[in-house]
């Protein structure tokens, strides 16, 4: 071996050392290729889910029913964007620019959760989000806060903290409107339908079809499997909805005794492939908005730019 | 559209509450001192998190490297003698 081969199988023993021992790797810390790159890939692609997912709800601010309801969705739609900023903060450790994510973001070249192409039809929908999507995104990150990058754990920490309060706002937006007329109980129960699959595939592929499933679990950075996750998704969920008074649209949903689990149908995985190849309902239509809010305020940050140089001049 | 260069990193740290240390909370960009804290309100401090924010150019941190972890932390591992529990004292000593 060569002498910077065998400082490499060194320093790799050292963060594989890391690793098992559960503990967690730093930014300035040696670590192989792969993993920085499997991160950078799974970090920005959840900053940029956090980032468009303002899109499908930020839709209905100016239609808020009610000047509180109007503050609740204002300040979870502020949260979406901290969220994306504490996740653009941790994958910038790993070396890449800011520039450089919304630069891939908007040239479509780096992905973001397939569930925000889905559109967002009535005010119901605030609240199902909240629910199921916000519930689903729970259930993700909760394992993620002991993920093995730092910034990506300590950034996981602060958001899910955050994001009890996105699920209750949006379970009380449902039972409010539950208690209401039958029309408000069928814009529910609608709004519960278009979303539970796109929610279930939030989750990502079955475990057979995820082939960078294993590796992630060896280094850390994923605590469960896809298909893992989804059926403690649905165990949580199934109860709500009873207390909610609304039917989860799958016919073979129920619970198996013998597993001590829910049975349930598994999602039009076709679709999903749809979704994530940019064939969503509303694909284009989320990154047109995103490069548009890019461009137009590239004034406001040459100016403030310009400021700062006057300033420090 | 001219090239935009990007405005410079800052590490936020905040102050939960009075008598606690600035901890370290994350990073963000900002063209200057002042929008750095002003942003590191919006982003760090939505929920009563501080009741006071430092930030500092991250380009102006000078940080030890993991290569020198060895050379700067391990002499300490070997001075026992430094800690309260290297000491034996009878138990019928009070107050020690």
């Amino acid at each position: 071996m060569t002498s910077e081969a065998v400082k490499e199988s060194i320093l790799e023993a050292d963060f594989d050392a890391i690793v098992a021992a559960g503990d967690r790797v730093e930014p300035r810390d040696w670590m192989p290729e792969g993993y920085r790159k499997t991160l950078v890939r799974q970090i920005a692609q959840h900053a940029h889910s956090e980032i468009i997912g303002m899109q499908p709800e930020g839709n209905w601010i100016t239609r808020a029913p009610s000047l509180r309801r109007k503050a609740i969705l204002l300040a979870k739609v502020q949260d979406e964007a901290g969220h994306g900023l504490y996740l653009y903060s941790a994958c910038e450790t790993l070396g890449v620019s800011r520039d450089e994510l919304t630069r891939l973001l908007i040239a479509g070249k780096q992905k973001y959760s397939s569930i925000f192409n889905y559109p967002t039809l009535s005010y119901a929908d605030v609240g199902t989000i909240g629910w199921l999507v916000d519930g689903a995104a729970i259930c993700n990150q909760v394992p993620l806060c002991r993920t093995s990058f730092g910034p990506y754990g300590r950034a996981m920490i602060r958001i899910c903290k955050e994001e009890s309060f996105h699920q209750r706002q949006g379970y009380e937006l449902l039972m409010t409107m539950m208690r209401g007329t039958d029309e408000q109980r069928a814009m529910v129960q609608e709004s519960v339908d278009r979303f539970w699959w796109p929610a279930l595939m939030m989750f990502g592929p079955p475990d057979e079809e995820s082939p960078n499933t294993a590796q992630s679990m060896a280094w850390g950075i994923k605590r469960n499997t896809n298909d893992d996750l989804r059926q403690r998704f649905v165990d949580m969920t199934v109860p709500q909805a009873e207390a909610l008074g609304v039917t989860l649209p799958d016919p073979d949903l129920r619970w198996n005794d013998e597993r001590g689990h829910h049975d349930f149908g598994q999602p039009d995985w076709d679709e999903f492939m749809q979704v994530v190849k940019g064939n969503g309902p509303c694909n284009a239509q989320r990154l047109v908005h995103r490069r548009r809010a890019h461009e137009d305020g590239a004034w406001v940050r040459e100016a403030a730019t310009a400021f700062a140089a006057k300033a420090s001049a | 559209m001219s090239a935009e260069v990007e405005w410079p990193l800052y590490e936020v740290f905040v102050r939960g509450k009075r008598g606690l240390n600035h901890v370290h909370v994350g990073s963000l960009h900002a063209a200057d001192d002042a929008m750095a804290v002003r942003h590191a309100r919006d982003v760090y401090t939505r929920r009563n998190e501080g009741v006071s924010i430092w930030v500092v150019r991250a380009d102006a941190i000078t940080a030890s490297s993991p290569d020198e972890k060895d050379p700067l932390f391990d002499p300490s591992g070997d001075k026992v003698y430094r800690h309260p529990t290297f000491y034996e004292i009878p138990d019928n000593v009070p107050h020690m």
